[in-house]
């Protein structure tokens, strides 16, 4: 595919906003992680919610 | 309303007796002006082209360092809460804040910026648009600044913060300022409309600044 | 008879619902986007005037369009907090704002590099560019503000309050920008309008984009809603010893 003489600043366009998309998918999903952890680390010592049971909704 | 203007008369003793303030202001206006011929060179032609607008830009900067002042004393001796119990809404409290920021920095701020456009060799014929158009354009740049004030009260790093969160704000009365100014130093002729935009947005912000300011300072004080 | 957002009022069944909506937002998120970059690249001519570069557009546009629509977004649910005080209004602003900014950074950055074949630099105070980059400046302030206040529930009002105000001058500071563009040089080529047959492709990247945004913000609602929950169970937790530890 030839994008013409400025090829490279398409290139680097489309590559900005998969860095920038691909970096907040990454640290949505490890802040989901992160968050997931902390909570079942909770749960293990068993503090729970007030409405346990539904745990599940997470 | 007398009450109203009781505060603001306390505001201005305060501010006149704490001093230093003013003319902190004042000397940083003068100085930042100094600064921009040593930067861009002492071409006068080139200084008078631009004068105005680094006249506008400065003022916002050194107005800028006193907003912090509005509300923070007050916050920290606890007058600000007594004021809140008060009969007195707490939006006409702000708005009396930011009228004494107005007439204790506003105006001295406006009226040394002529001296100032000696220095950039502004056109004299444009001094009477440049006293003009900041008389009418720093009420919004106090009341406007007071919702910054308001919301960084208990902000760590505040006075950074302050900037950072109103000077975007202040870019129509910088742009519609500047251009009346200049509507008389370039001859666009573009005075009369950029000078009425500028009184609406002075306008606009006697509402906007008291509202904002005070469910701010309400939502710091529950 | 309870509206959706009175519905959705009730965190746990946000976690449900959202739940099982991600995914399906997220695939078509995905499937649109990828359309759109194969319509992007092998179906959309090249402009006659502007050659290949013309591909930039394609998320160019969308991506401004979300910087303007996060901020929107941010703006109602800071409305919904201050007005109705609703508890989901909070975590949805607060999940907003960074993929908002981001996304405007994405329109100044491709913006920018679009501008370079097209004006020969790579900034110009074209009047479009300048309001993105003042509404950049918005969200550094919404996020600034909410990163030195320690109390979340006063961060929260505080930046709803911000919003509201960014949200009044926004329209005044679009118009200033304008007229202070008109002022000083003749309006820039990006006014245009679009050739028809990149206005499908155009289209369902801004779908996709859009698509992509309400994923993404649904992620980081949920993330929101999971830390309040650690916090809180964290600070149980600490009472309760507190109180064994007495007896």
């Amino acid at each position: 595919m030839d994008l013409g003489p400025h090829a490279a600043f398409i290139w680097i366009s489309y590559t900005a906003v998969v860095a920038v998309v691909g970096g907040l998918i990454a640290w949505l999903v490890a802040d989901g992680r992160r968050q997931l952890a902390a909570l079942k680390a909770l749960e293990d010592r068993g503090v729970r919610r007030r409405s346990s049971g539904d745990a599940g909704g997470v | 309303m007398t009450r109203f203007w009781t505060l603001v008369r306390r505001d201005l003793t305060l501010a006149v007796r704490e001093g230093g303030a003013i003319g902190t202001a004042l000397g940083f206006f003068l100085l930042v002006v100094a600064l921009m011929p040593l930067g861009l060179g002492p071409d006068l032609n080139l200084l008078a082209r631009i004068a105005s607008g680094i006249l506008w830009i400065a003022l916002l900067l050194s107005a800028l360092l006193s907003l912090g002042r509005i509300f923070e004393s007050d916050s920290d001796d606890g007058a600000l809460e007594v004021m809140a119990t008060s009969s007195l809404p707490l939006e006409l409290v702000a708005a009396a804040k930011a009228t004494a920021h107005w007439i204790s920095t506003g105006i001295p701020l406006a009226l040394l910026a002529p001296m100032l456009g000696l220095l950039l060799n502004l056109d004299i014929a444009a001094y009477p648009a440049l006293i003009a158009t900041m008389l009418a354009g720093t009420p919004a740049v106090s009341f406007i600044g007071a919702i910054g004030a308001a919301l960084t009260l208990k902000a760590r790093r505040g006075g950074l913060l302050l900037a950072l969160v109103v000077l975007p704000l202040y870019i129509p009365t910088l742009i519609f300022g500047i251009s009346a100014v200049s509507a008389v130093t370039l001859q666009t002729g573009a005075f009369v409309s950029s000078f009425l935009i500028l009184i609406a947005l002075s306008l606009g912000s006697l509402v906007l600044g008291p509202l904002a300011a005070a469910a701010a300072l309400r939502i710091q004080m529950q | 008879m309870q509206t959706l957002t009175q519905r959705l009022a009730n965190p746990t069944r946000f976690m449900q619902l959202s739940g099982t909506l991600l995914p399906i937002v997220a695939g078509a998120a995905s499937v649109a986007i990828l359309y759109g970059l194969y319509l992007a690249f092998f179906v959309s001519p090249a402009d006659y005037q502007q050659g290949e570069t013309v591909r930039i557009m394609y998320i160019h546009v969308p991506s401004a369009w979300l910087a303007m629509m996060a901020y929107a977004l941010v703006a109602l649910s800071s409305f919904g907090l201050l007005v109705f005080r609703h508890p989901l209004a909070d975590v949805s602003a607060k999940a907003a704002v960074p993929i908002g900014a981001a996304f405007t950074f994405l329109a100044l950055f491709t913006g920018s590099l679009w501008g370079k074949p097209m004006w020969g630099t790579y900034w110009v105070w074209d009047a479009r560019l300048t309001s993105v980059l003042v509404l950049f400046f918005l969200y550094l302030g919404l996020m600034a503000l909410r990163s030195s206040l320690e109390d979340e529930n006063l961060a929260a009002k505080l930046t709803a309050v911000l919003a509201l105000v960014g949200v009044t001058l926004l329209p005044i500071i679009k118009f200033s920008v304008d007229w202070w563009n008109t002022l000083h040089q003749p309006s820039t080529g990006m006014t245009s309008t679009v050739d028809p047959s990149m206005r499908w492709p155009l289209l369902v990247m801004a779908i996709g984009f859009s698509l992509l945004f309400f994923a993404l913000h649904m992620k980081a609602m949920r993330n929101e809603v999971l830390r309040r929950r650690v916090k809180a169970l964290r600070l149980a937790d600490v009472a309760r010893r507190d109180a064994v530890a007495a007896e």
